[in-house]
């Protein structure tokens, strides 16, 4: 099968996977229990009300014939009304989105890299004290919860250092640089939270291949240690770096609620709490939807790369 | 080869009281005791002995390298007047893939998957500073022009699992001689080769060596190969050397009793079966089956017979479709077309149709005992779990049965019953996969490439305890193996099979008379011989470009 045909597998894959977890979302909002129309009305509610609300709200309606409109919509970009303020959801999200994914970003500029290159090293100096420091701290960062790294880092970067500011409210309207500077403090906390699974794969999948053959000939050819891991180790274990720093990506952007609540910072998961809270169910469907698409979107990036990595795929005999 | 130049001769590896130790259980063992060697400068020594002689660990340790785990903890080692045993890293480091270079047994697995040919052929040179990328790659393409590789200009740009097995060895022969080394450690090159590819190999590396008047240290459990290799032979036993003498008076003449009994091993010999009697229903019936990987066609219309008591070898190169056939008598891979028949009823085409009775008459030994045993298992379990499978056994019964097994296969019940498999040796690991077919009471069992990764000594073991067991039980045998030393050893029938489909069949000694089928003519003037001068001889009459896969076509 050709590299084509496989990735297309894939992506095909991709979308059936997406229309499931749609059909969970919007299932189980539908089970949640109580009456919607009813919880709306709240105090005011009249069966007379109820059924004017119910009306309004399209909830006469049978339930396949809604997540047909549902998912039509969203396939479109649009995600109904808010119930709690009558706004258009996509317009609320849309914002929320780009700075999560800002964040994410800043955050992954950081830590793959990092990671990356700690977890070489880690490789090349196994069983030396740089490794077992660099395992150390890094175990210490992610088994710290991030709200706790999160208020440390306050702590000290902007209240005993005020370097940085503890509350990162962006706007649309910041310069890039200042929109950098005072989300740093979020992404650094993201940063320690992921950067020891991606750092512990690349090292542990670095030296589960110094046992080959292929190795032991690169070191009787005389070539130099780090070359002998940067050159013949890493590309063939690129496929489960890819992996693991993919999954890491997804966390970066689904994971983040609690990071972004101790920063006050406006993004999606902000967002997703705030509405949890008011039961504003269309804009609960839409950000788990959007979540489900990045998580799902980003492990197809990670099958994709590792079948690109794979030299008998990309080039066939 | 070996007269001619005495006169400027110089010691170039010099190895004195070589002891290595191996690390095991948080203990250390002694695995090279004391070895000695001299190596000349254009002279090639063979190494030889079983598996667990140290062959590879001297092989290496003569880079100055030592696998993880292994030491070198006496002795001293002096290549071209330089100490290695106490020479830092750095150094070493820039003595190998320069002046030291190492061939390994698999090129397939010693090129990195990852990058081209020609990138791997250039790092070395590029990395020492004796040649320019440039130069490398020009060298590159001269070497393989040399090496007979076919395309020298185009097959360095391309990737290990596009170029054949054969042709990699070759590759990683030019990538050996890219800094021109004084000295190469070949490393069982040709043992993961079929016969028709070997030679090919053999001549190249026979070629090259003499060409650039390289020294080689040569690597082998092959005694026919190492005649055709080597100026000089040292046999090594358990870590200690046996003996050493040049290669002629070696052969004829050798001293020590354990060089004898390895020259003795393709002694055993069956008698062949008279054929069974026209009419007999055979045991396995193959019916003009096909099968195909998907859209890879593999198998087309094969058919032969294996009778009650018999042994039918099927011989063919790797990717003749001999293990495809078995598959599809077990059932794990259903034809396309055709069907199996067992003493005369069809069996269904998948193993899952099939009752456990009928699943129960075909039961296979397999290459790998290492692979094919559960290594978490004990002995006990490993048999007892077909025999409480087919037979229902439980409890005392199961016990008993399983203790007549091992009897059977010469292990002592009370003593292996608890043992886990990597408490035992190759031999012993392959009786206890004997034993597992044997417990499911079978009438005809499977055995592909049994012996091929033993020693000959242990090989000849199992050969004659299958032998036994085919007497005392009236087993037919389907024998899958590219050794035509254990057809002649074993088999009644031979089937050859070339490209899926079979060229020529008969009894044994048919088939190892002439006139052949051209490709049986092949695959049996492949094999080699003890003779040193075989390989010259086969040259002679077939010409350098007329091997290999050049033959085959």
């Amino acid at each position: 099968m050709g590299v084509l045909q496989l990735v297309a597998k894939r992506l095909g894959l991709g979308a059936v996977t997406l229309l499931v977890v749609s059909i969970i979302i919007f299932g189980a909002v539908e089970l949640l229990p109580g009456d919607l129309a009813q919880q709306i009305l709240g105090q005011a509610a009249t069966p007379e009300t109820v059924k004017a609300m119910r009306e309004e709200l399209g909830l006469d309606r049978p339930a396949p014939v809604r997540y047909v409109e549902w998912l039509g919509g969203a396939l479109q970009g649009d995600f109904g009304t808010s119930l709690a303020n009558k706004r258009s959801v996509a317009e609320q999200l849309g914002p929320r989105f780009t700075n999560t994914l800002f964040l994410a970003a800043l955050a992954a500029a950081f830590s793959v890299p990092i990671s990356i290159v700690l977890g070489v090293l880690a490789a090349l100096y196994r069983e030396s004290v740089f490794d077992r420091i660099a395992n150390v701290a890094t175990l210490t960062s992610i088994s710290s919860p991030e709200f706790f790294l999160g208020y440390i880092l306050i702590l000290f970067l902007s209240v005993q250092n005020p370097i940085f500011p503890s509350i990162s409210s962006v706007s649309a309207d910041m310069p890039f640089d200042e929109r950098v500077y005072v989300t740093l403090l979020p992404a650094i906390t993201l940063t320690l939270v992921v950067i020891a699974h991606m750092m512990r794969m690349t090292r542990a999948a670095i030296i589960a291949l110094l046992a080959s053959p292929y190795i032991e000939m690169a070191r009787l050819k005389g070539e130099p240690r780090w070359k002998v891991i940067a050159v013949h180790a890493l590309p063939n274990a690129l496929a489960p770096i890819i992996n693991v720093v993919a999954l890491n990506l997804a966390y970066l952007i689904t994971g983040v609620v609690l990071v972004e609540i101790v920063f006050v910072y406006p993004g999606v998961g902000q967002l997703l709490v705030d509405s949890v809270t008011k039961r504003d169910f269309p804009v609960v469907q839409a950000c788990c939807l959007v979540f489900a698409a990045t998580y799902i979107l980003l492990n197809l990036t990670a099958d994709v790369g590792a079948i690109l990595s794979n030299p008998r795929l990309r080039h066939p005999k | 080869m070996s007269d001619q130049n005495d006169a400027r001769k110089s010691l170039l590896l010099k190895i004195r009281g070589l002891r290595i130790e191996g690390r095991a259980d948080e203990k250390w063992f002694e695995i090279v005791h004391g070895v000695d060697l001299d190596l000349h400068r254009g002279e090639v020594m063979g190494l030889i002995g079983e598996s667990g002689a140290g062959k590879s660990t001297i092989g290496l340790a003569a880079m100055g390298f030592t696998r993880d785990g292994c030491r070198i903890s006496a002795g001293s080692i002096e290549f071209d007047g330089m100490e290695l045993t106490s020479s830092p890293e750095e150094d070493l480091r820039m003595l190998r893939g320069a002046r030291i270079a190492y061939v390994a047994q698999s090129a397939a697995a010693s090129f990195n998957p990852a990058h081209k040919l020609i990138d791997q052929h250039t790092a070395a040179p590029v990395q020492h500073r004796i040649k320019t990328r440039k130069e490398s790659e020009a060298d590159a393409m001269e070497l393989y022009r040399r090496l007979r590789l076919p395309n020298p200009d185009e097959i360095g740009f391309r990737y290990p699992h596009q170029v054949s097995g054969g042709q990699l060895q070759r590759a990683m022969t030019a990538m050996a001689m890219s800094c021109r080394p004084d000295l190469i450690i070949f490393d069982e090159p040709t043992t993961a080769l079929d016969v028709t590819t070997q030679i090919e190999v053999l001549a190249a590396i026979r070629d090259i060596v003499d060409q650039f008047d390289t020294a080689a240290l040569y690597i082998t459990h092959d005694l026919a190969v190492v005649a055709q290799m080597a100026d000089r032979i040292k046999v090594l036993l358990k870590g200690d050397e046996v003996e050493e003498a040049d290669t002629r008076s070696m052969l004829a003449n050798p001293k020590e009793d354990y060089t004898k009994s390895l020259w003795a091993v393709r002694s055993f010999q069956r008698q062949q079966k008279p054929p069974a009697e026209a009419g007999e229903t055979p045991v396995i019936s193959v019916n003009g089956v096909s099968a195909s990987y998907g859209p890879v066609k593999v198998l087309e219309n094969v058919s032969f017979d294996i009778h009650r008591g018999r042994t039918v070898a099927v011989v063919g190169e790797s990717g003749s479709g001999k293990s495809t056939a078995a598959r599809c008598i077990t059932g794990l891979l259903p034809p396309t077309q055709g069907d199996i028949r067992h003493n005369g009823q069809v069996l269904p085409a998948s193993f899952r149709n099939r009752s456990k009775d009928q699943l129960r008459q075909a039961q296979m030994i397999y290459q790998m005992a290492d692979t094919a045993l559960n290594p978490k298992k004990r002995i006990g379990e490993i048999i007892g779990r077909p025999v409480a499978f087919y037979r229902g056994l439980r409890g005392a019964d199961l016990k008993k049965r399983v203790d007549e097994l091992l009897d059977q296969i010469e292990l002592e019940p009370s003593q292996y019953y608890h043992r886990v498999p990597s408490e035992l040796s190759g031999g012993q690991k392959q009786r206890v996969g004997i034993a597992r077919a044997l417990a499911a009471e079978p009438e005809f069992i499977i055995c592909d490439e049994v012996t091929s990764a033993l020693d000959q000594l242990v090989a000849e073991g199992i050969l004659k305890l299958l032998d036994r067991l085919q007497e005392d039980l009236n087993l037919a045998y389907m024998f899958i193996t590219h050794d035509l030393a254990t057809v002649r050893s074993i088999a009644d029938e031979v089937v050859v099979m070339k490209e899926g489909q079979v060229v020529e069949a008969g009894p044994k000694d048919e088939m190892f008379k002439p006139p052949h089928h051209e490709y049986t003519d092949l695959l049996l003037s492949s094999v080699p011989e003890m003779d040193p001068d075989w390989l010259d001889g086969l040259l002679e009459q077939r010409g350098v470009d007329n091997i290999g896969e050049a033959a085959r076509k």
